[in-house]
């Protein structure tokens, strides 16, 4: 069946349906029961699921972890919700030292299939720590999986697979673009969890983006496309473990990279692209891999954020840079 | 040895400031409001309808201007949390947390201090930065997205907001560490909600003061939600319980009731001053307004609970005492009226006024000195910059 959805609202549904079809799935958070989270992502599940499967958890991230580690290995299946990017890391601790580690400190008797749903990136006009693109910290750990989705149709088959996947995710949602519709038919078949894809054919520049950066890298194309410049854009959908068989397909067609994202550029995800697209595809290359990431400077208040998120411009100034080189 | 007293029940007296009953009810957590008829454990002195009444263990004696310096307080603060409500409605500000019901709550506890003494607020202690001098402008350019709050922390003796559930507990009991070492007179006010009691740094908080016996006080305002969980999903003891259990006394007080926070605020501060160490103080209240400007509390609250509170207003009560005692005359009243609505359309004509930041700015200060690389950013991004305004100008 086919319907227009939110991005927020397939993530909804998503989860309604993993909910529907595995009794070890629980949600925990704060404020996800009642209200149906600060983003109603989790909206009357509650209702329908009952106290004990959609959880309001006191207000401790590292409480919420703790605890969904010994319901993981009871051989439930937590996903939790921590409301916004810049409150993850009370729970830092238990995420980095327990849950990405445990499977292989127990040769694998320990199951850790947690699901930690992280809302991230700007362009809201928040306050401080609710615009953060913490994806680096967790990419960088071994243990941990990390995805994110930039439409709706995405979100819906993600969650799903991500919660039914053994290994633990983190699981990053664009908050930006929760609004954001499609068309979303549920009964066409997914495509796989770990698994980037080409969103728009290009043959001078391959631009590579994730999460929020996805809309941003396809207008930025179609801008290029009216100055008669040809990009392509993949949309990585999994930062951790990167797919790099589509990527490097078109790297070596176009042989020019373009990497974005709204994270700071220093040690963030464009780095370890730049790195493997460069050992893979050093002779196919015409000009370095550029990057497009926020500057190394905190989240700025939101009145600057337009100034400090890439945007259409960047990218596109970007994608000249590497015309020109 | 050391002289840590031995840890044995005997050790420690629960509440050093006097006997209180915790009677457990059916509703453990607000047990002395499901009964009426044992003993109160809250701290009152002026009632719901502003009768003065007294307590065994608290006192108050101010002067009618000291009263009406209160009640200015209360309303001007009042004042501009309603304008900065509107002023968000209507696009000014991103987003405003509001303290509508908590303005005894703050005020009592913000006049409490000291000039040596350190605050450590949350986001929504816009009474207590009123206290400290802050001008209010300088918390609404937090909440219009142009700086992260432009008030000095440490010559205002007010730090920082602390938007990061707990956080800042931990830091105002290092804060009294150092008072404690560098021979310093004061002690620390460390603010934080309901909610921030479930944090582990809150609880690291309460360890660290009193391992260390550090001059701090704990004023948690129980609004009774943290967003939209109730009281309920934080604890099952009433939350002042918490700190004998970590070794220091705990009181609860009538949030709503100014003299009375007042009056205990005053008390731990001189305690923890004098090297008695911590002191928890719960200041039970009402959260009247939403979470903040992005919230609908009607998903999670009913409306009736909201007009019982109502009737237990904190600017209404002083009020009522004011003119029932005879310490205050309309003419007052209408003065400060009129003090309000100019206070508040200064803050209206300012806040829309507010230049947006220098976007370089958001370099500055991410170090003591700026790196070479990030240099080289800033001066990639002014370039940037000024190819935008000529192609701009060129159009
Ligand atoms: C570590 C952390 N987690 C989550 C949040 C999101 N958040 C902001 S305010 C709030 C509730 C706080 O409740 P309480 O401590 O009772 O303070 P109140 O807002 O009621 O004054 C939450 C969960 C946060 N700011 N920090
Ligand atoms: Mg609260």
């Amino acid at each position: 069946m086919s319907t227009t959805v939110t991005l927020g609202k397939a993530l909804n549904m998503g989860l309604r349906k993993a909910m529907e079809d595995d009794p070890k799935v629980l949600l925990m958070g704060e404020d996800i029961g009642k209200l149906g989270g600060v983003f109603r992502i989790t909206d009357g599940l509650q209702k329908d699921f009952g106290e004990d499967r959609v959880i309001d958890t006191p207000l401790a991230e590292s409480g919420i972890l703790g605890t969904a580690v010994g319901l993981a290995m009871r051989g439930f299946r937590p996903v939790v919700e921590i409301q916004f990017d810049g409150f993850v890391y009370p729970a830092y601790d238990q995420i980095v030292c327990q849950v990405a580690k445990l499977h292989a400190r127990s040769r694998g008797r320990l199951p850790m299939s947690i699901v930690i749903r992280i809302p991230f990136g700007g362009g809201i006009g928040a306050v401080e720590h609710h615009s953060e693109s913490p994806e680096a910290y967790f990419a960088h750990t071994a243990g941990l999986k990390v995805v994110a989705c930039s439409n709706p149709v995405d979100a819906y088959w993600m969650i799903q697979q991500a919660i039914a996947h053994p290994d633990p995710i983190v699981f990053f949602e664009p908050k930006r673009r929760y609004w954001e519709k499609a068309e979303l038919d549920t009964e066409a078949p997914p495509e796989p969890l770990f698994g980037s894809r080409l969103v728009r054919e290009g043959s001078q520049v391959t631009v590579l983006a994730y999460g929020p950066m996805v809309k941003t890298a396809l207008q930025a194309a179609s801008a290029a496309e009216e100055e008669g410049i040809s990009v392509e854009v993949l949309d990585l959908r999994t930062i951790s473990p990167l797919d790099m068989g589509p990527v490097l397909e078109s790297v070596r067609r176009t042989g020019r990279c373009v990497v974005v994202h709204e994270a700071p550029s220093n040690l963030g995800l464009g780095a370890e692209l730049s790195a493997r697209i460069t050992e893979a595809c050093f002779y196919d290359l015409e000009a370095p891999v550029l990057r497009v990431g926020g500057y190394d400077t905190p989240y700025p208040p939101s009145k600057l954020e337009e100034d400090y998120l890439p945007d259409l411009d960047r990218v596109l100034e970007a994608v000249d840079r590497s015309l020109a080189y | 040895m050391s002289e840590v007293p031995e840890l044995t029940d005997q050790g420690f007296e629960p509440n050093p400031f006097g006997p209180h009953h915790d009677p457990i009810g059916s509703d453990p957590i607000n047990a002395d409001e499901q009964n009426p008829t044992e003993q109160p454990v809250l701290v009152q002195l002026l009632t719901p309808e502003g009768e003065r009444v007294e307590h065994p263990d608290y006192s108050i004696d101010l002067s009618a201007e000291e009263l009406q310096a209160l009640y200015r307080d209360l309303a001007l603060v009042r004042r501009v949390d309603v304008e900065a409500t509107a002023l968000q409605r209507q696009g000014e500000l991103g987003i405003w947390a509001s303290l509508l019901g908590q303005e005894a709550a703050q005020i009592g506890a913000g006049r409490a201090l000291l000039p040596d003494d350190m605050a450590f607020p949350t986001y929504r202690e816009h009474g207590v930065a009123w206290c400290r001098g802050i001008d209010p402008m300088s918390i609404i350019g937090l909440f219009r997205g142009c700086d992260s709050g432009a008030w000095d922390p440490i010559e205002s003796k007010f730090n920082l907001y602390t938007i990061v559930i707990g956080a800042q507990t931990l830091h105002a009991v290092g804060y009294a560490m150092g008072m404690q070492r560098d021979g310093g007179q004061g002690a620390c006010l460390a603010f934080f909600g309901d909610g921030a009691t479930s944090q582990g740094d809150v609880n690291e908080a309460f360890i660290f003061s009193a391992v260390f016996d550090a001059p701090v006080v704990f004023f948690c305002q129980n609004n009774q939600y943290a967003i939209s969980e109730p009281i309920e999903k934080q604890t099952r003891i009433p939350l002042y319980r918490r700190a004998s259990g970590f070794g220091f006394p705990g009181i609860r007080v009538d949030g709503n009731d100014v003299l009375a926070v007042l009056a205990v605020t005053r008390r731990a501060l001189e305690a923890a001053r004098s090297g008695q160490g911590p002191t928890l103080i719960e200041a039970y209240t009402y959260r009247m307004g939403a979470h903040t400007t992005s919230d609908d509390p009607s998903r999670y609250r009913l409306a009736s609970e909201m007009e019982a509170w109502k009737l237990k207003d904190p600017i209404e009560r002083l009020k009522a005492y004011l003119v029932r005692s005879g310490q205050a005359d309309a003419a007052f009243f209408e003065a400060i009226e009129k003090e309000s609505d100019e206070l508040a359309a200064r803050v209206r004509r300012e806040t829309v006024e507010m230049p947006d930041p220098d976007p370089a700015s958001m370099f500055d200060n991410t170090y003591a000195e700026i790196t070479p690389y990030l240099q080289e950013q800033r001066d990639t991004f002014l370039t940037y910059q000024a190819g935008f305004s000529e192609e701009r100008s060129h159009a």
